[in-house]
């Protein structure tokens, strides 16, 4: 018999190829140059990840597949590897010095982050269930690694071990919802089950209920979504803050992107099953991100939860299972990338000041660093919700999809969740402005981390003044899979 | 006829070995347990006609991944009791959910209908043949992405029990042959009846 090969076209991979070859040759560097040579491999990395969201911007996203339909490069794809790109080199750039000072020596972290981006990305362009899984592995393996890289800190080795086995006991029930959802469907590319879906005489037996909420289950772990979200606050506060910062967003991306392929490609048509469960998880999310935050003590803590808060949100967008939900949900996601990215980015700059991770230790920030306690006001004031600011304009849109799709209920308790989440982003404003310091601040500041730091404030800043600049690009991503 | 009974013979020693694993006192005993578990669940794919994975489970879990489980138990000195007491005090909790998942799975497991002609692989090909045709050609891509997985976990590995040993002493060939004679040897005149000091 002879041997058939599917349909190969590697242009299509330009992206995920590059990024690739560039871990697989920092990774020889750093075994080369050692611990000389790790600032000039962050570097590089840096300066590939550029290269490589270049790439994702020439190419074309024409809706092309390979590999049989495996790899789709739609303009969507793009579009949410571009978020990928920006969400992982943002806290490398801030990483940069923090790695140094923390000795969590060598090359390695920057080639595991760049797999976990990789795996990200293959997440994004999956056209079925097999690459969903892999790239979803891909991506949690390196994740776990990173969470535990300070191995000399118990806290960071106990975090890495919690997210592994947490979240391998969360891949088998994602596999499990797989193997439902073959056995009953006989294919796993999501545009085969659509295509059987289409078919009238196809009875939707039980099974795929329960293999799709295995699926949601297993991946809305990975998005910390609540009753899933126990190993958040833990994890966030043990990693390593510069990993905090990085795997607050770039999970968050790829399995957003991968839940709408399972959601709206392959069982739009099944949405009265799935929808009231998102709407569920939705609810209970942003209950416990603004219940639980208040409690906190630790501001990584505050953060986690403050992450399960907003992943509430996006659920109500995506719950809605229509393409203006979906829309919303893009336009949260991107904000919510500058919102976090500069809020831990904060952090890690006054850490390197001195400045423990505990809340109160922020007191009087604002009298010995004006600037950097206006920009945390900023990020914080936008991630509450508040008008002028960004974050106004992502729920603001989510919210609106909610109420077209006629879930008034849903909105109304999100807005209400909302106002209870911002008193407990105004009690940090109010310890950096209205209370006195009781801790010295000292040590110089890093230009990158600064750099990085001012761009998401001004980003915030700017799309919450001038919204059109943003909703002009996710329109036009949006519009693609029409 | 017979095969239903070996099938339930396999079955049944599968099903008590897997509680063995959860339930004996002894890990080493329990990680014996999981090879057998390991090994009847081969024999069950076997009589389903999935020689290949059979093999596998064989070679791969029984021969490679139960060993280094028996190692790292023999190695690591962790005070299993304590951990029992820990999670009897979750037992009742656990016990409750997973009879409610149970109960939930066969209720909606006992509606499938599994139609006689939907095998994937078609009887007369043997599915070892059949994996070695699309393993490398359809599952191409799958399968360099598994191969990139594996790195991950390889540089993990290291990167997260490697230790740089100050003290490790270590030979430095081209250290030993530079060094002269006067670094190495020392001429001391001892005053006789002192002793060398």
């Amino acid at each position: 018999m002879p041997v058939q090969m599917p349909d190969i076209n590697l242009g299509l991979m330009l992206p995920e190829i590059l990024v690739t070859l560039l871990a697989m040759a920092l990774l020889l560097m750093s075994a080369w140059y050692g611990k000389e040579g790790r600032g000039t491999i962050g570097w590089m990395s840096i300066f590939g990840i550029g290269l490589a969201a270049l790439a994702v911007l020439s190419g074309g996203g024409s809706g092309e597949t390979t590999f049989g339909g495996q790899f789709l490069d739609d303009g969507f794809s793009r579009y949410m590897k571009l978020l990928l790109c920006i969400a992982t080199a943002l806290p490398l750039i801030m990483s940069l010095n923090y790695v140094r000072d923390q000795r969590m020596d060598g090359g390695e972290y920057y080639v595991i982050t760049l797999f976990s981006l990789l795996g990200g990305m293959f997440m994004i362009s999956s056209g079925g269930f097999v690459m969903l899984y892999l790239g979803l592995e891909l991506m949690s393996l390196s994740i776990y690694i990173l969470a535990a890289f300070r191995r000399q800190d118990l806290h960071s080795s106990e975090a890495g071990l919690k997210y592994f086995i947490l979240g391998s006991l969360a891949s088998g029930i994602l596999l499990y919802g797989i193997s439902l959802i073959y056995g009953s469907f006989g294919t796993l590319s999501y545009a085969g089950i659509a295509q059987v879906l289409a078919d009238p005489h196809f009875h939707v037996g039980p099974v795929v209920g329960l293999g799709m909420v295995m699926v949601i289950v297993g991946i809305s772990f990975k998005i910390a979504a609540a009753p899933f979200h126990m190993w958040a606050p833990d994890v966030y506060e043990g990693a390593p803050t510069s990993v905090t910062a990085f795997m607050a967003v770039m999970p968050k991306v790829a399995a957003f992107a991968v839940l709408y392929r399972i959601l709206l490609v392959a069982f739009p048509s099944l949405h009265d099953q799935w929808g009231p469960v998102l709407q569920f998880m939705a609810v209970l999310s942003m209950a416990v991100g603004s219940f639980a935050a208040i409690a906190q003590t630790n501001i990584k803590r505050m953060l986690a939860y403050s992450s399960i808060g907003h992943v509430g949100f996006l659920l109500i967008g995506l719950s809605t299972g229509t393409i203006e939900g979906y829309h919303g949900v893009l336009i949260y996601l991107t904000i919510y990338i500058f919102m976090s990215v500069g809020a831990f980015g904060l952090i890690l700059i006054l850490n390197r000041e001195g400045v423990g991770d505990n809340i109160e230790d922020y007191k009087g920030l604002s009298r010995k660093r004006p600037y950097l306690a206006l920009l945390m006001s900023a990020f914080m004031f936008s991630m509450a919700g508040i008008p002028p600011l960004a974050g106004f304009i992502g729920k603001l849109y989510v919210f609106m999809a909610a109420i077209k799709a006629g879930m008034i209920g849903l909105a109304i308790v999100g807005v209400l969740f909302s106002a209870l989440g911002a008193f407990y982003y105004l009690r940090l404003v109010k310890f950096m402005y209205f209370d006195e310091a009781e801790s010295e601040f000292s040590m110089p500041i890093s230009v990158s981390s600064q750099a990085v730091v001012v761009l998401s404030g001004v980003i915030v800043l700017v799309w919450g003044v001038f919204p059109g600049s943003i909703l002009g690009v996710t329109e036009a991503a949006v519009r693609m899979f029409q | 006829m017979v095969a239903d009974i070996i099938f339930y013979l396999f079955a049944t020693i599968t099903v008590v070995a897997a509680l063995g694993v959860v339930s004996v006192k002894n890990q080493v005993h329990s990680v014996l347990f999981l090879v057998l578990t390991f090994f009847t669940t081969a024999a069950l794919f076997v009589l389903m006609g999935a020689e290949f994975l059979a093999a596998i489970l064989v070679m791969v879990y029984m021969g490679a991944v139960a060993i280094l489980f028996l190692f790292v138990v023999m190695m690591l000195d962790v005070e299993f009791a304590s951990l029992k007491k820990e999670a009897a005090r979750y037992l009742p909790l656990g016990l409750a959910v997973g009879l409610v998942i149970l109960f939930e799975m066969v209720v909606i497991i006992t509606q499938i209908h599994i139609e006689p002609g939907a095998a994937a692989v078609a009887s007369d090909v043997p599915n070892t043949l059949e994996i070695g045709r699309v393993l490398y050609t359809k599952y191409l891509l799958p399968f360099e992405i598994a191969s990139v997985i594996l790195l991950v976990a390889l540089i993990g590995a290291v990167v997260l029990t490697f230790r740089d040993r100050k003290l490790a002493k270590r030979q430095s060939v081209s250290k030993q042959h530079a060094r002269t004679r006067e670094q190495a040897v020392e001429l001391k005149k001892v005053a006789s009846g002192e002793g060398a000091s």
